[in-house]
């Protein structure tokens, strides 16, 4: 940009009458400055808003929260800390707790981006056939992302109640028993994985489908004109095409379900939600956080389960690139 | 020249307004702005609205003891928030506390936490030490509130002297007496003989019901009337070698096995449901949990339960809250004549004819309110008569910081007993490593 156009140094260099007067001239070299000083300062003041929020928001609290991860703070006295290292990652890493909510956090992330991500490329290629009211059916698959996950998940808990739940009446029609949904270890994780794919499924299709409509036709054409079927030209064509989408989505859900918080603490709610279940079976690593930060009153502690995340995201972030540098090198 | 003027003018101006807005922006979004908290608590005309945050039930709505403060004192009205669950509450508070804003003017706390807040909040709250008469009080209700600098931090709501709340109907199901003085006779002989008295009920309940809602509101039972619990007098944590915890968990264990017990955790849904429906006989009954019990049961099922003492006769204390004035507030000075108002004598024993929570001041036994005070709801029980004499006998408990978090990770692991047939050993096992991660 800036080799487009003159910069102002260049004007102020420009050859002036010397006829002017002193004061003039004083006046002229002033300004000059000031446009110096506006030309190198003025980018970086656009740009100070940007660092100002991150730095209040972004950078201090995640210094802060790894500076109080090294010492012992209670709720009950934040004013009062008391250094003790490593002693917090220590506590939690040999908490068992802290296990199961990493596995429940995976087992979660797993059983609801799959088939959200499966079921998201599906939808997109039936949305982008030509369609009667099209946009009416892109508004639709995208409302659920529109609700807040509270009522979501309050409206969920409803369905999988175990007294008197929508799915229960439900079965029982059918002839099936009651199923205490969220006391199991495996229907609860299967209820929070339901809201979840609920509310992000349509959020995912609108992005594929943005990424299948700028496929070249003649590609499909061309296809169609070798006689290969839709199946085969979604498998062949689409998907291929749509390979770095696909793995953009990925990482925001693996980022998404990392982060799962307001679904399992809402679907018992309460003080079972806030320990994810009676055995803790449907705790992932934000209730586990919350809950010793909040419940239990130990900030310390709960900070260095927010470090632990951030190196567990970390990881998962180098597992994607690898993946991806693998796809892409086997794609050409 | 004159592009060159007329961009000297107008830019670096563009430039610096530009980034003086934008730091503005970004100063007040990051809170560096000025605050209007400053204004005072009170209106042109000396109008005040005093906020009183509580949870689960503190009876003044039930009362209209609002509304009738506002019509004693015009210029002020009250306004409760409640929060049903103090599990939700209690870490709010703390936040408030630390941040020192969002607090309400009257804050409830549970005697639970007590311990916990006059240990490390007490420079927060108002000292009442000179505005409530403390010498009206059960002595140690007034000692649990008062900080080490003789403060009075909280003034005592209720106290939760312990009797039993069984429900006639399921009882005659079942073949057992009905009438209040024999259904004692048969729990004289403590807990284990209310055990017994539930294998008896087992043999012909109604299909679908459950002697008990919970084990877990016995073992805080056992707890309560034991001398020993969470903490000895020297705030060391004791509940792993605690005569009256080990006594509570076995009882419980044994109530588990035997398949007494519905296994609800108490307060939740499914426990609503429970009364509502009347699949529990018999619930262990605080004073403060006639309240519950009527509220969730509903009108359908009143005068099916009735009330009768607790099993054994040692008294025993469950529960009770206070009510603390914030520092922080606009109008200490008001809101602390409210708590005064709240709980004097007279205001107690509505509290306690609306919904029948126990009074804490002793000033209001005998008024008639609480000494001839009956509970139509549970087929007209003497209710004054059967609290008023277990509360002056209650002894003085040691409380510490924890006591709330201990009972609730016991009652969790008792649930999982009772629910899911966890073996008492790895049910003990899961609940010190809960303690102890909380008291660490």
């Amino acid at each position: 940009m800036a080799t487009s156009t003159p910069t102002r140094d260049a004007y102020a260099k420009a050859p002036r009458p010397s006829k002017k007067e002193p004061t003039d001239e004083r006046r002229q070299l002033w300004r000059s400055r000031l446009w110096r000083f506006d030309d190198k300062a003025s980018p970086y003041a656009y740009i100070a808003p940007f660092f100002l929020i991150f730095g209040a928001f972004g950078l201090y609290p995640l210094l802060y929260t790894g500076w109080i991860a090294l010492h012992r703070v209670s709720m009950t006295g934040l004013d009062s800390m008391e250094w003790v290292g490593w002693e917090n990652f220590d506590k939690i890493l040999h908490d068992p707790e802290f296990w199961t909510s990493v596995s429940n956090t995976f087992l979660i992330g797993v059983i609801s981006t799959v088939p959200q991500l499966l079921m998201a490329l599906g939808l997109a290629h039936l949305l982008n056939y030509r369609l009667r009211a099209s946009t009416f059916w892109r508004t639709i698959i995208l409302t659920p992302y529109a609700t807040s996950v509270a009522s979501a998940a309050l409206v969920f808990a409803l369905v999988f109640r175990a007294d008197g739940g929508l799915l229960n009446w439900t079965l029982g029609l059918v002839g099936f028993d009651p199923v205490n949904w969220a006391n199991g270890h495996w229907t609860s994780k299967l209820a929070i994985s339901v809201i979840v794919i609920w509310r992000w499924t349509g959020y995912n299709a609108l992005i594929y489908l943005a990424a299948m409509q700028a496929v070249p036709n003649d590609l499909y054409e061309a296809a169609s004109l070798d006689g290969a079927s839709r199946w085969q030209q979604f498998r062949k064509v689409t998907i291929p095409s749509l390979r770095p989408t696909i793995l953009f989505t990925i990482v925001i859900s693996t980022i998404g379900s990392m982060q799962l918080f307001g679904e399992p603490l809402l679907l018992e709610g309460g003080a079972l939600g806030a320990t994810g279940g009676n055995e803790n079976q449907y705790e992932t690593l934000s209730i586990y956080l919350y809950n010793y930060g909040w419940n239990l009153g130990h900030l310390g502690p709960a900070a260095a389960v927010a470090w632990a995340m951030l190196a567990l995201l970390l990881l998962i972030a180098a597992a994607n690139w690898i993946v991806g540098r693998f796809v892409r090198t086997s794609a050409v | 020249m004159r592009i060159t003027r007329s961009v000297a003018r107008r830019r670096p101006r563009t430039a610096v307004v530009a980034t003086t807005g934008l730091t503005v922006a970004a100063l007040l979004l990051t809170g560096c702005g000025g605050s209007s908290d400053s204004d005072k608590g009170a209106d042109a005309n000396g109008n005040i609205t005093l906020t009183v945050a509580d949870f689960g039930q503190f009876g003044y709505k039930e009362a209209g003891l609002f509304e009738k403060y506002h019509e004693l004192n015009p210029k002020i009205t009250v306004k409760e928030d409640t929060t049903a669950e103090e599990k939700n509450y209690y870490p709010k508070l703390l936040q408030q506390l630390n941040s020192g804003s969002g607090l309400a003017d009257v804050q409830g706390i549970e005697v639970g936490r007590i311990k916990e807040i006059v240990d490390t909040k007490a420079d927060s709250f108002a000292d009442l030490s000179k505005v409530i008469g403390v010498d009206e009080w059960v002595s140690w209700k007034a000692k649990q509130a008062t900080a080490p600098s003789g403060a009075v931090i909280g003034a005592g709501t209720d106290i939760g002297p312990m009797s039993l709340c069984y429900n006639r109907e399921l009882f005659e199901k079942a073949g057992l007496p009905t009438e209040r003085d024999e259904v004692a006779k048969l729990t004289e002989g403590g807990w284990e003989a209310y055990l017994a008295l539930g294998e008896q009920y087992k043999k012909k309940a109604p299909s679908g019901t459950y002697f008990m809602d919970s084990a877990s509101a016995m073992f805080n039972a056992v707890v309560s009337s034991s001398p020993e619990q969470y903490y000895d007098a020297s705030g060391k944590p004791i509940y792993q070698e605690s005569a009256g915890v080990e006594k509570g968990w076995q009882l419980a264990a044994q109530a588990a096995s035997k398949k007494l017990t519905q296994g609800l955790a108490q307060f939740e849904d499914q426990w609503q449901a429970a009364l509502r429906k009347s699949t529990v006989a018999t619930v262990v009954c605080p004073a403060w949990m006639a309240g519950q019990i009527s509220t969730y049961a509903g009108d359908a099922n009143k005068g099916k339960w009735d009330i009768t003492s607790a099993p054994g006769n040692t008294s025993a204390n469950w529960g009770g809250s206070f009510l603390a004035v914030p520092k922080s507030g606009k109008n200490v000075d008001e809101a602390a004549k409210l708590v005064k108002w709240l709980t004097a004598p007279e205001q107690q024993a509505a509290v306690f004819k609306a919904i029948g929570v126990f009074p804490s001041n002793q000033g209001a036994y005998e008024l008639p309110d609480v000494k001839n005070a009956t509970l139509p709801y549970f087929n007209n029980a003497p209710i004054g008569q059967i609290y008023a004499d277990g509360a002056k006998s209650i002894p003085e408990a040691v409380l510490g910081p924890k006591d709330g978090v201990i009972k609730d990770s016991i009652s969790t692991q008792i649930n999982n007993m009772e629910q899911r047939g966890t073996s008492p050993d790895d049910a003990w096992d899961a609940a010190v490593r809960t303690i102890d991660k909380a008291i660490g």
